[in-house]
């Protein structure tokens, strides 16, 4: 399941270019399928256009139809077929265009790639990466900003990652590649150009995948988040120094497995937690999260877990998202919740 | 920033199409209106008499293995059983055609076809009696799950022939589906991929009247199933389901023509099914006896007896020994199906990942704690049970 790619940090002579999340996620790709001539990426357009948000650009040159293959227009056929080759040995990274478009192929991911192993008493387990692109915030019409993580972690047989940074998004999807068992592997469309220091040629080692890691230490409080809201919980972390909080953040790159270690230590550390996503928050990642953290730190805890999240509406329209998206204000409005005296 | 500006949009221009080449004769794909026959004909005469007897035997080893699994349904060995009864010409040539290194993948309904491939019976019946999803190593068999959901191993059937094609193995992959399953999504997205990627691919559909209760008529509009390969691009090749060495012959040279990497082939065949749809279903509220009787006198194992006692292949004293071997089979069958299957609650977690996620080990330790306060420390019970 792990992968190390250049091992120490010795090693990591690379110059640090700035490079976009897209970047990473394709370096990843091409390093991925120049170690292991099993692993194939297809799906709508990958091949001749690169993606339509260009992450498998250059892989067909490099590699041949054959390694990166533009599909016909099915997402359950691609899926489907990925199964197949799966089957055979093959290490099929899949992409699908948009969040909402995967979903024709929710059958498939359902009752197939997550399910294989367990039906087949481990005898044919699959490793398929399924890459989406989620998320809103970027002036998408409809159907192309859907945060739709909670049905794939609600499917025990998939892993459910997400990266929000541009070192992760390299990391995350070579573990992804390199388990043998099937990733969905979400990434949040508003960061792809989000850029940062890195160096290509020396990526930091490879983790395996479940492993949630503090991003801002602190001590009154933890927000707890992943993927596009990673950026908003920093930001509103520097602002609430203002009102003399100082507020840890926990990014947990993994739904599923999910680190329950690194969660409840720091909620035992700082006694006060928000989780913040901008999926629905009905019946989302941030109930089940808030139910664990009850579970494990009830003694500690100052004040009930809180829950900032999109609200239980379709994704709304672009010009309307921002009211929709869990922003630095709300996420400061929860934080100042948390200062909570019983009610008798 | 709109999508179209994060995906760069505007330096995508769109390349004059290639030089669209339509078919210009889609003739050769287009299925004959009469299905294909050998039985009865003058091309019977042309069939190797030690494959006609083959198939004769595996017919009469399918019969008695469908009525015996009906039977341990009733007596609660099984949960349910989708008899092939009336099918097995196409259950037994689908399993004959393939080379030991190609592939099948069947439906629920396709058991037979996994024990005619030379599967154990008791290992193809795990899934129906209950005890195992898969009973068997897919690899080591290269025979996939019987597939449930509807249509949904085709494009399965797709990636691996593909997969297999890309690795220059010259394997083929037959993936069998039922008229109803026409219908669904992944059926048309398999055949098109198929025929897209040119992949060595089989496409089986046993045309047996009704899905549960809906006649074909209300399944399609299409003249027949196989007519629907035309406008993938593959031929369809219409064929009488009930005639074993029709069926043997077709899906051969289909094979075939995977084989040599002329792409996929669509197969309708004709048949009936004699039983209900499974033993939970009450085919009487949907089909008349009449129509029942009216198949029994084209039933695929008197076809073959009629040609081999005509040809004189096959006597009064050689069918005795088919039949003999059959319920050997079909008794060993009962006897196995008899035990119950040893079982370990604590394997409900053995492979949902290659490693337990740290939410599971946590739950694999209450059920571990919640039988040994049943039974003692764990492990006992089983032992017994083994
Ligand atoms: C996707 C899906 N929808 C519904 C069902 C329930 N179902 C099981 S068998 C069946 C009828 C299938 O008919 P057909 O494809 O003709 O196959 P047959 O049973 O006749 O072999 C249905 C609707 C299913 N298994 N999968």
């Amino acid at each position: 399941m792990t992968t190390t790619v250049a091992a120490t940090a010795g090693e990591r002579t690379g110059r640090a270019v700035q490079a976009t999340m897209a970047q990473a996620l394709g370096r990843a790709l091409r390093d991925a399928m120049a170690e292991d001539p099993a692993v194939h990426v297809l799906g709508e357009d990958v091949g001749t256009l690169g993606g339509v948000f260009r992450v498998t650009d250059g892989l067909a040159k490099e590699f041949g139809d054959d390694r990166c293959t533009d599909t016909p227009l099915a997402e359950a056929g691609i899926l489907g077929a990925a199964v197949g080759m799966a089957m055979y040995g093959l290490r099929p990274v899949v992409e699908m265009q948009f969040d909402a478009f995967a979903y024709p192929a929710f059958e498939q991911l359902v009752s197939h790639v997550a399910k294989m192993r367990n039906r087949t008493m481990g005898a044919m387990p699959l490793p398929i990466t399924v890459r989406i692109p989620y998320g809103g915030g970027i002036g998408g019409v409809e159907h192309h900003s859907d945060s739709s993580e909670a049905y794939y972690m609600a499917t025990a047989g998939l892993h459910v990652v997400t990266p929000a940074t541009v070192e992760d998004a390299y990391g995350l999807l070579r573990a992804s590649i390199a388990s043998d068992d099937p990733v969905v592997f979400l990434e949040p469309k508003r960061l792809y150009w989000a850029k940062a220091a890195w160096s290509p040629e020396a990526p930091a080692a490879v983790e395996p995948i479940g492993r949630a890691v503090v991003r801002r230490p602190g001590s009154s409080a933890t927000l707890i988040t992943y993927g596009p809201s990673l950026p908003v919980c920093l930001e509103a972390a520097e602002a609430a120094t203002a009102e003399g909080w100082d507020l840890e953040v926990v990014d947990l790159r993994s739904l599923v497995p999910f680190d329950d270690e690194t969660v409840a230590a720091s909620v035992r550390r700082t006694g006060r937690a928000v989780v913040v996503h901008e999926s629905p928050g009905f019946a989302g990642p941030g109930g089940e999260i808030a139910a664990r953290i009850t579970e494990r730190c009830f003694h500690h805890l100052e004040a009930p877990v809180l829950r900032v999240a999109g609200f239980d509406i379709p994704y709304p329209p672009p010009m309307q998202e921002r009211h929709h998206l869990p922003g630095v204000d709300r996420v400061l409005d929860a934080v100042a919740r948390l200062q909570w005296e019983a009610e008798s | 920033m709109t999508v179209q500006e994060l995906a760069g949009a505007a330096a995508y221009r769109p390349t004059p199409p290639p030089a669209w080449k339509p078919l210009t004769d889609p003739a050769p794909l287009l299925p004959d209106p009469e299905p294909y026959r050998v039985l009865g004909t003058d091309a019977a005469a042309g069939v190797d008499p030690d494959l006609l007897l083959r198939l004769y035997a595996e017919l009469v080893r399918g019969r008695r293995y469908n009525a015996q699994a009906t039977a341990l349904t009733k007596q609660g060995r099984l949960a349910v059983y989708p008899s092939s009864t009336g099918q097995e010409a196409c259950e037994v040539a689908a399993a004959l055609v393939l080379e030991e290194r190609d592939w099948l993948f069947p439906s629920y309904r396709d058991t037979l076809a996994a024990v005619a491939r030379g599967l154990d019976p008791v290992e193809a019946l795990t899934l129906l009696r209950g005890d195992r999803h898969t009973g068997y190593d897919p690899r080591e068999h290269r025979i996939a799950p019987l597939c449930t959901p509807l249509a949904t191993q085709l494009p399965h059937a797709v990636g691996l022939a593909h997969a297999a094609r890309l690795k220059g193995d010259d394997v083929v992959a037959l993936a069998m589906v039922g008229d109803g399953g026409t219908s669904e999504g992944d059926f048309h997205e398999a055949l098109n991929f198929a025929a897209v990627w040119r992949a060595p691919v089989v496409f089986l559909v046993q045309n047996n009247g009704f899905a549960i209760s809906v006649p074909l008529a209300k399944q399609t509009a299409a003249p027949s199933l196989a007519h629907k390969a035309v406008g993938y691009g593959m031929p369809g090749r219409l064929v009488d389901g009930n005639d074993a060495a029709a069926m043997h012959q077709v899906l051969a040279e289909a094979v075939a023509r995977a084989r040599s990497g002329e792409g996929p082939t669509l197969v309708e065949a004709l048949t009936y099914r004699m039983d209900a749809h499974t033993n939970a279903d009450d085919a009487t509220r949907y089909r008349g006896d009449d129509e029942v009787e009216a198949w029994r006198a084209h039933d695929p194992i008197l076809l073959l007896e009629r040609e081999l006692t005509g040809r004189g292949l096959l006597d009064e004293e050689g069918a005795g020994t088919v039949r003999e071997a059959a319920e050997r089979m079909a008794a060993d069958l009962r006897d196995q199906m008899n035990a119950d299957p040893p079982l370990d609650p604590m394997d409900l977690f053995s492979h949902v990942y290659e490693e337990p996620t740290g939410q599971l080990r946590e739950q694999e330790a209450r059920l571990r704690d919640e039988l040994e306060a049943e039974h003692g420390p764990h492990g006992s019970e089983t032992e017994e049970a083994r």
